[in-house]
């Protein structure tokens, strides 16, 4: 640090020579490398895109999964296993739903990648909860799946 | 530009406020609570107040520069010219992100049911590691500026007269000229708070500043920057940015800007 005439200090290099020298750092700072390692895909462009279209299609498809399932025809009071039976009974239905449940699972997931990534701060933390939102949502997507491709009307 | 200013209905006006607004002289007396940090004494932060007696159109610059000259000349921070140029007294003020020389204390000040003005609080910008009072180390900051390579790029030789240029074309990216990078946007950012790997805003505004320039031959190369993990996509558009620019840029939508140009060149 050098000091001029008045008396004004002059701050040349902003990292504190001495190492007893407290300081309140925020989490994850920036590092000369941090843009090194850069990814060469367009990997968040697409989640970003995937965000803004399956919100779009999934407001028609939650929209009307909700008054189907909870307001027409008196409302929850009606759901039962037949009821489920006899929707799933058209292609059409099925097919409503296994798009509901992959783009809601992985809008979801993603969601959740983002949450994580500004909220975790420890680089293990990060690691571990996206370990655990990948398998619950691969876990997720997967029975669903096979519920609604091998759902037995007549079970006993 | 908007200046922030104390809303009417909202806040009992002083006659000292009052004679300030009609230009009268009448001087008020508020306190400063400073967040100091002395990172030679003590690991944490603490608030400490400083009353003074100052007229309402001053600068809260002049006042913390009162409160060194009179009061204690420890307290730490940058200023330079004093006129919102430098960018280097950008600093939280009521919790908003300003210059402090661009700001009149009258702007800042509340009156409680007493009709006492309520303290101004004055606090380092945040995310940024904080060395000493309201001193941060802006190195990261810089760094950031620094990759997405803002200066000119061209190819071939370079013209014998200045590069003409229409003023369509100026008007293009004339808003994110105006950048002093006094780091009030992306110390503003929530995102950058918890991670300050993203680049922020005002190394995006830096982008914009020639990825929309006619003249410049770096576009492509600096939006691959940007489609990085910590580029753009991390925006949130949370308008934080936008509210804190003194210089009343709109970054948010120069950041929107920059997403909709990386997803246009290739669909
Ligand atoms: C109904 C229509 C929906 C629309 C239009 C929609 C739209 C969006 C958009 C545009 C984002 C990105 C926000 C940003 O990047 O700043 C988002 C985030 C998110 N969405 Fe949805 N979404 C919908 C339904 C859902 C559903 C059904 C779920 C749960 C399965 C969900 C969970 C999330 C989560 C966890 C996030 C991340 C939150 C955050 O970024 O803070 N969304 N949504
Ligand atoms: S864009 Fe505005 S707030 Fe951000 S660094 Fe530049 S002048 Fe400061
Ligand atoms: S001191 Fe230069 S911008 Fe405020």
């Amino acid at each position: 640090m050098a000091t001029d005439s008045i008396g004004n200090v002059e701050l040349t290099d902003s990292t504190p020579t001495d190492a007893t020298a407290f300081l309140i750092e925020p989490p994850r700072k920036r590092t000369k490398t941090t843009s090194g390692r850069r990814s060469r895909t367009n990997f968040e462009m697409l989640a970003w895109l995937f965000m803004r279209l399956s919100g779009i299609v999934l407001v028609f498809l939650v929209l009307g999964h909700l008054i189907i399932q909870l307001v027409l025809d008196g409302g929850v009071s009606k759901i039962s296993f037949a009821f489920v039976a006899g929707r799933w009974a058209s292609p059409f239905w099925q097919a409503w739903d296994l798009l509901m449940l992959w783009l809601a699972m992985l809008h979801g997931a993603n969601g959740m990648r983002t949450v994580i990534n500004d909220y975790a701060e420890r680089p293990g933390t990060r690691f571990w909860l996206k370990v655990l939102l990948v398998a619950a949502t691969v876990f997720t997507v997967l029975l669903g799946t096979l519920v609604i491709f091998t759902f037995d009307p007549n079970i006993s | 530009m908007s200046t922030p200013t104390i809303d009417d209905t909202a806040t009992p006006h002083s006659a000292a406020l009052d004679a300030a607004e009609s230009g009268e002289v009448e001087l008020i007396t508020i306190t400063l609570r400073i967040r100091r940090f002395n990172p030679e004494e003590h690991p944490d932060a603490v608030w400490v107040d400083y009353q003074l007696t100052v007229d309402p159109k001053e600068r809260v610059l002049d006042a913390i520069n009162r409160v060194k000259w009179e009061q204690d000349g420890t307290l730490t921070y940058r200023r330079s010219c004093a006129h919102g140029v430098c960018g280097s007294d950008a600093m939280r003020i009521n919790g908003k992100n300003r210059l402090a020389c661009k700001t009149l204390i009258k702007d800042v000040t509340a009156l409680d049911k007493n009709g006492v003005a309520k303290p101004i609080t004055i606090e380092a910008i945040k995310g940024m590691t904080v060395l000493k009072d309201l001193v941060v180390d802006m190195d990261p900051f810089f760094q950031a500026y620094r990759d997405v390579m803002p200066f000119l790029i061209t190819t071939g030789n370079a013209p014998t007269r200045e590069r003409i240029q229409s003023e369509e074309d100026v008007q293009r990216f004339e808003d994110t000229t105006k950048c002093i990078l006094c780091a009030a946007c992306t110390s503003s950012c929530p995102v950058f708070w918890n991670d300050g790997q993203y680049f922020g805003p005002a190394a995006i505004v830096n982008a914009h500043r020639f990825i929309f320039d006619s003249r410049d031959e770096g576009a492509e190369q600096r939006l691959e920057i940007l489609n990085d993990r910590e580029g753009v996509w991390r925006c949130r558009t949370t308008f934080n940015c936008t509210d804190a620019c003194p210089r009343g840029i709109e970054v948010t939508k120069a950041i929107q800007e920059v997403k909709r140009a990386l997803i246009t060149r290739r669909y």
